[in-house]
């Protein structure tokens, strides 16, 4: 797996190689490669929920779109079979509820004929026809009687078919109309045609009162591709479609469509099962797709405002988190160069020591022979050139003392790398340091007895060490008791031939058993926000290393003393660090 | 009770030849008699012979050390003061000397004047502890 691949190879870059990766450059390098992949975490994801997004709101937008116009179409085709439908039923009607002698009667044809114009609108006029094509009876505004219509295909369809629906069409009444023909069977075998014909103006009323959107156009036109209402785009009642009619289809389909003059549309179309007619309607895509568009966009601006957002917040987080990294890989590196820079200070100071001692006997070799010359010199009465030889081992001797200071400095450094052992009176230490602090008693009123042991032996040990253990622990015993009411008793003894103890006792606030437990640990403070917590594991540090002991008794509200043993001679090794 | 300088006896042990001899030629220029020898064992025998007042002894030479030098000289002949002479500056050869019972200790290389009057304060002590 590539990725996987890719992945590890880097987070083992991340995590493994930091002892590596310190030079501004790596961090760099780090924080583009973390960047990128959460980059591509967060992105990727967006992406795909964008795309899919996209997609699913374009379907449902497209269908969203067509429906109205597949809702406008059914219901615009319904009131066209509806304004058929009643039409033929009325013609229907008359044919049957009349006998052939009453519709034969022009007078009584023309007072049906009057009721069924006030009844449905659209009717132009009506005529009886007999089985043998001529016409018997007429009303309307035509001269029409006598005609003969035997030899038109419509008769015989009427004959044939039962009813008959023509096409529009102009005819000798130079108007658009259409003709209704039923023909009605009576009981003896006979039979006649009531013909009926409509002013096809009623169409174009249909369509505007479907509630068009206005650039959206609407015609019925006849299964030839004849226009049988005015259309918006492509001509008159009568002219011919500039395109080829669809293939049939009794379901309302709507499809996208380019016309012959290139406007993209969306066409819909259903034709009518009973009747030669399809009713159709277009739409500019454009329009309807207008808020498609806004939609479109709406969504890229958001993509793009998220993925910018991800990238600032990567970006940051990133830097963030690199320079943390930074840092404490920056703490890491002066801690270890702390050490090394100690152990650099302290084989420096061995190395000082080991050349000094060596360059100290022949110095001392070259100082007695300067010497003995001036010496000599001295002793002659007479010495030619006596100035110049003294100057000469004047400055020889100059030299000597020159170096020398070179390298006592040097075995001075060296000295501060071990602690210095001495022969110290512990009695006189512990005088020392509660001197410091007698200013305090006074002030505070705090009793401070001192119980020394005359004969206490003198101990090789670290004087100035020594003063920071005592002065830690005497000045806990300050801080812990009252004013006025304080006592402090420092008390020293022999405790066996090795040994000397000193014990420090107060009647202060004392310490419960939890406090006792960690009181040595680093960073363990009861004083809080003023203490650091190192005092006392310092000062526990101080009598290990100078081969002693220390232990603390206290009990709360009753006072605490701390004991410190001391060996008289310094085991070796003990004072080195 | 002193003594003239001319009758201050000393013993000068270091294993540094040219130092030796350098040291004792310019403290006889001073009118101090001083017999050397260049290792422990040596400086014992010659201290045995005839035992100074004072003995300067060098700290650091090979085979017996300043140090055992100094035990056997304060076990035997306590009434010798030694003065150390050391060419470490480590202070550790000198507290360890003075915690064995040398008289004092003086780092090298010296002011010779320094070093007479040293010796004047450790024959006077040697008088006395005599």
């Amino acid at each position: 797996m590539p990725l996987r691949a890719y992945l590890s190879r880097h987070i083992e870059e991340l995590l493994g190689k930091v002892e590596a990766a310190v030079s501004p450059h790596r961090y760099a390098v780090l924080r583009r490669k973390l960047v990128l992949i959460m980059v591509a975490a967060a992105v990727l994801p967006l992406v795909a929920m964008s795309v899919i997004n996209f997609q699913q709101y374009q379907n449902s937008l497209s269908r969203e779109l067509q429906n109205p116009m597949r809702v406008l179409l059914g219901k615009t085709r319904s009131a066209f079979d509806f304004f058929l439908a009643e039409r033929t039923a009325s013609v229907s009607f008359v044919a049957a509820a009349y006998r052939f002698s009453e519709l034969s009667d022009e007078r009584e044809l023309n007072r049906i004929f009057q009721v069924i114009k006030q009844k449905f609108e659209g009717f132009v006029d009506l005529g009886l026809i007999a089985s043998n094509g001529t016409q018997v009876s007429y009303a309307g505004p035509y001269k029409l009687q006598g005609k003969d219509y035997s030899a038109q295909s419509w008769f015989n369809e009427v004959v044939f078919k039962g009813r008959y629906v023509s096409d529009v069409f102009l005819g000798f009444r130079h108007f658009p109309h259409l003709v209704i023909a039923v023909q009605h069977l009576s009981e003896d075998g006979s039979y006649w045609v009531l013909r009926a014909t409509i002013d096809t103006r009623q169409f174009d009323r249909l369509i505007a009162s479907a509630g068009l959107e206005p650039d959206m156009d609407m015609f019925l036109v006849s299964r030839a591709g004849v226009l049988q209402t005015n259309s918006l785009y492509y001509g008159r009642v009568l002219e011919k479609l500039p395109f080829p009619m669809p293939q049939a289809s009794y379901e309302t389909t709507v499809r996208p469509f380019t016309d012959p003059t290139g406007r993209d549309l969306f066409m819909a179309y259903t034709f009518f099962p009973e009747t030669e007619y399809a009713l159709m309607a277009v739409k500019p895509r454009t329009s309807a797709l207008k808020t498609w568009y806004t939609m479109r966009t709406d969504l890229a601006a958001i993509f793009l405002a998220g993925v910018l957002f991800i990238l600032v917040a990567a970006y940051k987080l990133m830097g963030l988190l690199i320079r943390r990294l930074q840092e404490s890989d920056d703490r890491r590196e002066l801690a270890l160069r702390q050490m090394e820079h100690t152990q650099k200070l302290s084989s420096i100071g061995r190395l000082a020591a080991g050349v000094a001692h060596e360059v100290n006997n022949p110095l001392a070799i070259i100082n007695e022979k300067a010497g003995l010359m001036k010496d000599l010199m001295g002793m002659r009465q007479e010495f030619p050139d006596r100035e110049r030889y003294t100057g000469l081992i004047d400055a020889i001797l100059r030299s000597v003392e020159r170096c020398r200071g070179i390298t006592h400095r040097m075995l001075g450094f060296a000295r501060q790398m071990d602690v210095k052992i001495e022969n110290i009176d512990v009695n006189e230490v512990l005088h020392e340091t509660v001197s410091f602090l007698e200013k305090e008693a006074s002030y505070r009123n705090i009793e401070l007895a001192m119980n020394l042991a005359d004969s206490l032996p003198l101990i090789a040990s670290d004087r100035g060490q020594l003063q920071q253990v005592f002065l830690n622990i005497v000045n806990n015993a300050f801080a812990a008791v009252a004013d006025h009411e304080g006592h402090i008793s420092v008390t020293t003894w022999e405790k066996d031939p090795e040994t000397i103890g000193v014990s420090i006792q107060d009647n202060g606030c004392g310490m419960s058993d939890e406090t006792l437990k960690h009181i040595f640990e680093p960073f363990f403070t009861t004083k809080k926000g003023t203490g650091t917590g190192l005092g006392l594991s310092i000062t526990y540090g101080i009598v290990k290393r100078l081969g002693g002991d220390i232990a603390v008794q206290s009990k709360p509200g009753q006072g605490t003393m701390f004991t410190i043993f001391l060996p008289k001679t310094t085991p070796d090794g003990a004072y080195k660090s | 009770m002193s003594l003239n300088m001319e009758n201050w006896k000393v013993l000068l042990v270091d294993d540094e030849e040219e130092f030796v001899s350098t040291l004792a030629e310019r403290l006889a220029i001073r009118g101090i008699q001083t017999r050397t020898a260049l290792d422990g064992e040596t400086g014992l025998r010659r201290l045995a012979e005839d035992p100074p007042h004072v003995l300067l002894l060098d700290v650091m030479m090979p085979g017996m050390r300043g140090l055992d030098v100094l035990r056997a000289v304060k076990r035997d002949h306590p009434a010798v003061q030694v003065i150390l002479l050391t060419g470490q500056g480590s202070t550790k050869d000198g507290i360890e000397g003075m915690k064995e019972g040398a008289f004092d200790y003086m780092m090298k290389p010296f002011n010779i004047d320094g070093l007479v009057a040293k010796i004047g304060e450790a024959v006077e002590q040697a008088l006395r502890a005599g």
